[in-house]
């Protein structure tokens, strides 16, 4: 059947209508991903900037034999409800650590109590209206300032929120990401390079293909329970530990660095390994020293993007007691301790406002180091990827 | 390719040829969600405050505290458990057939539950009859027991104003469910015509009651955002937010620390912790944090605990039970009998 030129331009009109509708159509939805990308990053920021300032307060400091007994007679009696009870405590100790400061009085800067912290970045506080007098009055004469909060990239965790800081949770999954790595990418690539140079296509091969892929979907939680069963239970590890945190997020990490290194190393062109062995080596030489280098930047991009995706993982970590309240840093994969993003499940639930920002400003931290973590997948993949 | 490898699996060597010569020396605390807070305040204050490494404490629930603490003794077993309930003789009898025989328990003071709305509307009269048919799956109607019909607070009594029944509260795993269902609506039920003089806690699931899982400050929002609704919650969170929300006052009295500690206040529970004594020497911890929970100082009507939404025991409650503590009165089953 044969159309006549005005049927097929009327065709015509309609099929460009269509396409134009398909474009508006996918520019709509990523308008819309994006809008809700730039809502939720934009509600961090704010929430969370105010984290980054800390009230201090500029305040005689009395080293005496009085206060090394009672640290509040440290500072006079208008201001010790306002100065942070961290600091009071930690003031025999200083003293002890330095003898010179015994019966000195020293001006100087020193971290104010949460409520305070609240004041001066308006919003709501506890303080009575003699207190925010005394406050009123600090703040004209500048001797109480918002200051940056060092404190919030060196410490723990803690239940007063001035002195609450990721430092100890960042420790925490810098151990437990290099155990998850020492262990999930020698045998994911192993097992990659197995697969897809020596296996025998058969069944058997073809089962543990499909089991593999199947893992990768299962819910984050079960190997929660297959870490608590094995590594806690049988083997005997230390509960909380970055050791048993680490192995496994490794085994729920397993199956994405088996499945990205295998197509890495399946877009390395048979050509290769057939000029190869046409000069004569051996299945070892042909794998080290051609195939790997060459599928190095798939495998390396894979693994980061499955790092990555255990970085932020929180419901195995729950099941091997790593969601917990841990103030000290740990120095060693055995002894107890937190990963970034339990730090921010366990600060969401407390009740005081100022954990409501410290929530807000560990989720920006966070977003930062897997945003670096992913450009940098992004970058050696540019860098080293061949063409073919 | 191959240094890489090497490295990775070096570093993993290494670390744990460290790490396992050490013995453990941090305490360790298991348990209840509501004790938590109050629990790692005295841990962090004995971490700054002495060469103890602060004690390590996870929030596992009541239930699964005392779960893990009668599995056993020894280096892999806690030290001690929270809960926001007594020790139930079944747990007990667990504790003893696994080895865990020595165990005082510690009373640390009161917690209250609120129920309560936005500030907007100003403070309500309930009364825990009321509370019961607004939240329960199945009420009694002319005598029988029929589907909660109930949809608007005005249906259950006309003096309550015409508004839908929404309640947030926490899911049933958690400890201030299990404390809510028994001193409101089983305490309720048993005087109630229809429910045969028997408690009746089940909880209605047609949407007028939501489970808002266990983060207390999203009750809050809710309650923020809908102020028709009302959310069930620990007093810590009532104190903290006063600004947002108020708590209704039940059977005619008002959720504040005067009331709760007095027990006048109806919907209060007590706040415990057990401690295996059997880990007394091998975590000498142990002991400075006893001491520590049970000072003046943060158990007292000054203490810091109560800044932090702790209601104390009477003063001569807490010097009897100080001093049970400080000699590890070893508890009994006829103890949790009583």
């Amino acid at each position: 059947m044969s159309h006549s030129f005005d049927d097929i331009s009327a065709q015509l009109k309609g099929r460009h209508r269509r396409t134009k509708r398909l474009k508006f159509m996918s520019m709509g939805a990523l308008a819309l991903a994006a809008t809700f990308l730039v809502v939720f990053i934009g509600d961090m920021v704010m929430r969370g900037y105010p984290a980054f300032q800390q009230a201090e307060l500029h305040v005689p400091v009395t080293y005496s034999e009085q206060s090394q007994e009672i640290p509040l007679a440290a500072v006079e009696e208008d201001v010790r409800d306002l100065v942070s009870r961290g600091w009071l405590r930690q003031l025999p100790r200083d003293m002890a650590a330095d003898a010179s400061l015994m019966g000195q009085t020293i001006d100087r800067w020193v971290i104010a109590d949460d409520q305070v912290d609240q004041y001066l970045k308006g919003h709501k506080s506890h303080l009575k209206p003699k207190q925010t007098a005394v406050l009123d009055r600090m703040i004209e004469n500048g001797t109480a300032e918002l200051k940056f909060n060092i404190n919030f990239f060196t410490t723990g965790d803690s239940k007063l929120p001035e002195y609450a800081g990721i430092w100890s949770a960042a420790m925490g999954t810098i151990l437990t990401l290099l155990v998850t790595l020492a262990f999930a990418f020698p045998v994911g690539v192993l097992t990659a390079v197995y697969l897809e140079e020596f296996a025998p296509d058969n069944r058997f091969t073809q089962a543990i293909e499909i089991n593999i892929n199947n893992l990768a979907a299962v819910p984050s939680i079960l190997f929660g329970l297959l870490g608590l069963a094995i590594f806690i239970n049988f083997f005997g590890m230390p509960r909380s530990s970055p050791l048993v945190g680490g192995l496994t997020l490794g085994l729920m990490t397993l199956p994405v660095i088996i499945i990205t290194t295998r197509s890495a190393l399946r877009s390395v062109p048979d050509t290769i390994r057939q000029a190869a062995f046409g000069v004569g080596c051996s299945r070892w030489q042909v794998v080290r020293d051609h195939v790997l280098p060459l599928s190095l930047p798939g495998i390396l991009t894979g693994s980061i993007i499955g790092l990555a995706q255990a970085m932020g993982e929180t419901a195995p970590l729950i099941i091997v007691g790593m969601v917990a309240f841990i103030p000290d840093a740990p120095t060693a994969i055995t002894q107890a301790a937190t990963v970034l993003p339990a730090q921010i499940f366990t600060w969401a639930g407390e009740p005081e406002q100022a954990y409501v920002e410290r929530t807000a400003a560990g989720i920006l931290v966070l977003l930062s180091v897997l945003i670096l973590l992913n450009a940098a997948a992004v970058m050696l993949r540019k860098k080293f990827e061949r063409r073919w | 390719m191959k240094a890489f490898l090497k490295s990775g699996l070096a570093v993993a060597v290494i670390a744990a040829s460290v790490g396992a010569a050490e013995a453990r020396e941090q305490l360790r605390i298991v348990g209840s969600s509501t004790v938590y807070p109050f629990s790692s305040y005295v841990a962090e204050e004995l971490g700054a405050t002495s060469d103890f490494p602060t004690p390590v404490i996870e929030s596992t629930g009541s239930g699964g505290g005392m779960k893990l603490f009668c599995e056993g003794v020894g280096d892999s077993t806690p030290d001690i458990t929270n809960a926001s309930r007594r020790m139930k003789t079944s747990e007990f009898e667990r504790c003893e057939e696994n080895g865990v025989t020595d165990i005082t328990e510690a009373m640390i003071g009161f917690d209250g539950i609120a129920f309560a709305q936005s500030v907007r509307d100003g403070s309500m009269d309930l009364t825990r009859e009321q509370i019961t048919l607004a939240v329960a799956a199945q009420v009694p109607v002319d005598g029988k027991l029929v589907d909660n019909p109930y949809t608007k607070w005005s249906e259950i009594d006309s003096s309550l104003p015409d508004r839908k029944i929404t309640v947030y509260g926490p899911p049933s795993t958690s400890g201030t469910r299990d404390a809510f269902e028994e001193l409101v609506m089983e305490v309720s039920t048993e005087e109630m015509e229809g429910y045969g003089g028997e408690g009746y806690t089940n909880i209605r699931q047609d949407g007028h009651y939501i489970a808002a899982g266990e983060n207390d400050n999203l009750i809050i929002q809710k309650l923020v955002e809908n102020t028709e609704a009302f959310g069930i919650f620990g007093y810590s969170f009532l104190e903290e937010n006063a600004d947002k929300v108020v708590g209704a006052s039940i059977d005619g009295v008002q959720p504040e620390a005067d009331a709760i500690s007095s027990g006048e206040y109806p919907v209060s529970r007590s706040l415990f912790y057990y401690v295996k004594n059997q880990h007394k020497d091998d975590v000498p911890a142990q002991q400075a944090y006893n001491d520590l929970f049970m000072s003046e100082k943060m158990i007292g009507e000054l203490g810091y605990l109560k800044g932090i939404g702790l209601i104390p025991l009477p003063k001569e409650e807490r010097a009897t039970l100080r001093e049970q503590v400080a000699e590890r009165t070893k508890l009994t089953l006829a103890d949790l009998q009583k």
